[in-house]
């Protein structure tokens, strides 16, 4: 059975088309890609980690950042009232500056879809899920595709699912490839995010290879974590990631988006992410709508590096709202 | 709201993040100027030759001034020595050989050397501002390799000092006594530091003569001899031109020469000494092929090419000016070259965001200027990202040049800029015979994935550095040299110090 190009592809390579989605013919294109020198890309990650973002260019990534959070709660003690609470927060983050734009989106578990739509009423800020038996992945395909469509019938907006990192590992790149396939039809018009889960997969080669993986089967996000592994992500596998969206952009005419999440706390990590962003993939990916990060501390921080820039002194801790 | 597409990207919200609309100020996030500041750094309206442990003027009290390539701007007024100063400084240079330092255990003058190392750590950063200011190289590559560098030399070498029985070179080996070393403009401080650290280890006392362009860290070096008090005479930093660098060369009290520059000086310095039983060793020129495999991985291999030749705006001995990538992957590698070089950042030195800074002076612009020239006459052809070039200062953006061929002078000559000449092989055979048919022999640089050809390939090349998969990496303890016309000699390592011991 061949690839079908995912709907918002432009599939005009010949060598995309028409691969069959055997194990062996998969291999031979993921195999087939440039390798990445590990030693390469920590160095020029590092490299890029020196770049000095002053004044107005630091105002602009700090805002920026603050609208590209999926902020994000994952814990079996999640509550409604945790859920609304987060919520409030994504919608208003500074309640003394109204100028904050929210963020992105709030990403939960499916069971908490719902009161987080409901609390988010009809505002501009969209309802992530993460599926599929996050964060293992470990469960029957049928299970998995409930767990979406339990999603996506509460109202998500978007769907962060994970990929099968044993299959991945044990080479059935058909099985992933085919998993992420059956998501994505289960999303109908909600967005997706494949989670590699990086820190699972361990070389650089092998998230170049899923990277290629899920965006053939149709992500229009890959992922970099679940956040409940460590290492999560870091500015080298998100190098290679940006470098995967670029060519394939290149390839394909099709831009897929690339999420960060799992460690990032603070502003400066944000702005070092938003650095790798433009010197890898290019400006375009500078927007909410093909860059986002995941996390939940990190608002309070972007708030109190954007308060600092404005008024030229930093207020404590208690200035920012805990939800 | 089930299966409602939320786009959630906060077009309409980010417009109040400060910013413009994200479309038009992401094209417009240009990072901001980030200056590090000048105040770190005092520079005197002038500066003496330092003679004996004190700065004194030229005894004929000339003058020369040295500038900052950046902005035409005079930075200092510096002593120009000559003959007498010369000779002054190679008798202090004897005198503390023959009395203090060549008497002195290993163990005690490794103290000074760690002294000389910690103070040039703690003084860093006045090191990197300075040199980026008299050289024109930018502050985040003095930072964060020149001044880590050098520092990483005092360390090493202090670690020798007592030890150096253990060097192979004999059960006590002596030293040669008086060192005369004539350093180039490129690497101001870390080719002070290369020169020095070994000799002083190994027990010669030096005479140094910095570049003609680039004088004022050599001096600051020397304040800091001072500072970690080392006896008068063991160190001698000689401000000036070619003629004081012939004069200490064919100086007959200096037991020993050391040499970093142009192949065409390093002949007249060889010639000059035949016959005279002088020690020398020579650290010259090269046109380094850089090789990229059809299996190298690409993203890397081209931050390798980046490096290997616009690291220092090409002024490197060692730069791999020729890039020898596999014909069947060329077409793909060159248009990644040149999208990664769009990124490039040319302009202000001392900015922290500047990756290509100013050419260190109208000649050396010029002889780069005309090279290129002789290249697009040549038949290649010229490329280079859009680049604004500041008004006041040496500058010469980025440069390519592809359909090169071995017959070209652009990929034989040395051009020492920021020009990269592009040709192209199609075995591995053929990349070796290219790669060695040339006159030099400094470095060479492979890219593959395949860990045999990696092997395979440096048995074969002709250079005295490898690189595999990565380009500049240097290290205290990795001795670095040439074959034939890139001169003779190593320095870093066990192999680095036989040139400074009698054995």
């Amino acid at each position: 059975m061949a690839i079908e190009q995912a709907p918002q592809a432009i599939a005009d390579r010949p060598w995309l088309s028409g691969v069959a989605t055997s194990d062996a013919a998969l291999r031979q294109v993921l195999h087939g890609l440039p390798g990445v020198d590990q030693v390469g890309a920590e160095a020029r990650a590092a490299s890029l980690a020196t770049r000095s973002i002053k004044r107005d260019a630091k105002l602009w990534a700090l805002g920026t950042a603050i609208t590209m959070i999926d902020l994000t709660t994952l814990e079996g003690a999640d509550t409604p009232g945790k859920v609304r609470a987060m919520c409030a927060k994504a919608l208003r983050p500074d309640p003394g500056d109204p100028a904050v734009p929210p963020v992105a989106a709030v990403c939960v578990y499916p069971d908490l879809v719902a009161t987080a739509r409901a609390a988010l009423g009809g505002a501009a800020v969209a309802v992530a899920s993460v599926a599929t038996a996050f964060p293992s992945g470990r469960a029957s395909l049928a299970v998995k595709l409930a767990d979406v469509r339990d999603a996506v019938n509460n109202g998500a907006d978007e769907v962060d699912m994970v990929i099968d990192r044993g299959a991945f590992l044990a080479g059935h790149y058909g099985q992933v490839y085919e998993e992420v396939r059956a998501v994505r039809e289960a999303c109908g018009t909600a967005h997706l995010k494949v989670i590699l889960e990086t820190g699972e997969l361990a070389t650089l080669d092998n998230v170049a290879r899923a990277s290629w993986l899920a965006m053939l089967a149709g992500a229009d996000f890959i992922k970099t974590s679940t956040g409940k592994v460590s290492p999560a992500s870091t500015p080298p596998v998100a190098l290679v990631m940006l470098g995967a969206v670029r060519d394939y952009s290149q390839a394909t005419g099709r831009r897929v988006g690339v999420k960060v999440a799992g460690g990032i706390r603070t502003a400066k990590d944000a702005i070092r992410y938003l650095v790798l962003v433009r010197e890898t993939a290019g400006p375009e990916w500078l927007s909410p709508a093909l860059f986002r990060i995941g996390a939940s501390s990190l608002l309070n921080d972007l708030l109190m590096q954007r308060s600092k820039q404005l008024t030229g002194h930093y207020a404590g801790p208690d200035y920012f709202t805990l939800d | 709201m089930a299966g409602k597409r939320r786009q959630g990207d906060g077009l309409a919200a980010s417009t109040a993040a400060g910013g413009a609309a994200p479309r038009a100020a992401a094209a417009a996030w240009d990072f901001a100027p980030a200056p590090e500041s000048r105040d770190i750094v005092a520079i005197a309206g002038e500066y003496g030759l330092f003679t004996n442990g004190e700065f004194g003027p030229a005894a004929d009290g000339r003058q020369f001034p040295t500038i900052n390539p950046a902005t035409e701007e005079t930075l200092a007024r510096v002593a120009l020595a000559g003959q007498a100063d010369v000779d002054r400084a190679v008798t202090a240079a004897r005198a503390a050989y023959e009395q203090v330092w060549g008497p002195m255990s290993g163990a005690e003058r490794a103290k000074y050397l760690y002294r000389i190392a910690r103070i040039l750590q703690e003084r860093a950063r006045e090191f990197a501002v300075l040199e980026s200011l008299d050289n024109g190289k930018p502050i985040k590559e003095s930072r964060d390799v020149d001044v880590p560098l050098a520092a990483a030399h005092f360390f090493y070498h202090a670690g020798w000092a007592d030890k150096l029985e253990y060097a192979g070179l004999g059960q006590a080996p002596r030293p040669l006594g008086v060192a005369g070393q004539v350093i180039p403009w490129n690497f101001p401080l870390l080719m002070a530091a290369w020169k020095l650290a070994p000799a002083l280890a190994a027990g010669n006392t030096c005479v140094l003569k910095p570049a003609e362009t680039t004088p004022l860290t050599a001096l600051l070096l020397a304040e800091v001899c001072q500072q970690a008090g080392l006896p008068p005479g063991v160190v001698n930093v000689l401000t000036g031109a070619g003629a004081a660098g012939a004069a200490l060369v064919s100086h007959p009290g200096v037991d020993k020469i050391a040499f970093t520059g142009s192949t065409e000086v390093g002949k007249e310095i060889s010639r000059a000494i035949a016959g005279t039983g002088k020690r020398l060793t020579l650290e010259l020129g090269g046109k380094a092929a850089n090789v990229v495999f059809d299996d190298a991985p690409v993203d890397q291999a081209v931050e390798g090419i980046v490096n290997g030749i616009f690291f220092n705006q090409g002024h490197v001995c060692c730069a791999g000016s020729r890039l020898l990538v596999q014909e069947s992957v060329a077409d793909t590698v060159v248009e990644r070259l040149k999208e990664r070089l769009a990124t490039l950042r040319l302009g202000d030195p001392l900015d922290k965001n500047t990756d290509i800074g100013a050419i260190n002076s109208r000649e050396q612009l010029d002889k780069i200027s005309e090279l290129s020239a002789v290249g697009d006459a040549e038949g290649a052809q010229r490329w280079s990202p859009p680049c604004r070039l500041p008004e006041k200062g040496y500058w010469f953006p980025p440069t390519v040049f592809t359909g090169v061929s071995q017959s070209y002078r652009i990929a034989r000559e040395e051009i020492f800029g920021p020009v990269l000449s592009v040709l192209t092989f199609r075995t591995p055979e053929e990349a070796v015979a290219k790669a060695n048919n040339t006159p030099y022999g400094l470095s060479a640089g492979v890219w593959t994935e395949k860990g045999s050809r990696i092997l395979w390939m440096a048995q074969r090349l002709r250079a005295g550095v490898v690189w595999a998969n990565t380009y500049n990496r240097f290290d205290p303890a990795s001795p670095f040299g040439g074959y034939r016309e890139s001169g003779f000699g190593r320095e870093g390592g066990r192999h680095g110090l036989a040139a400074y011991l009698d054995a």
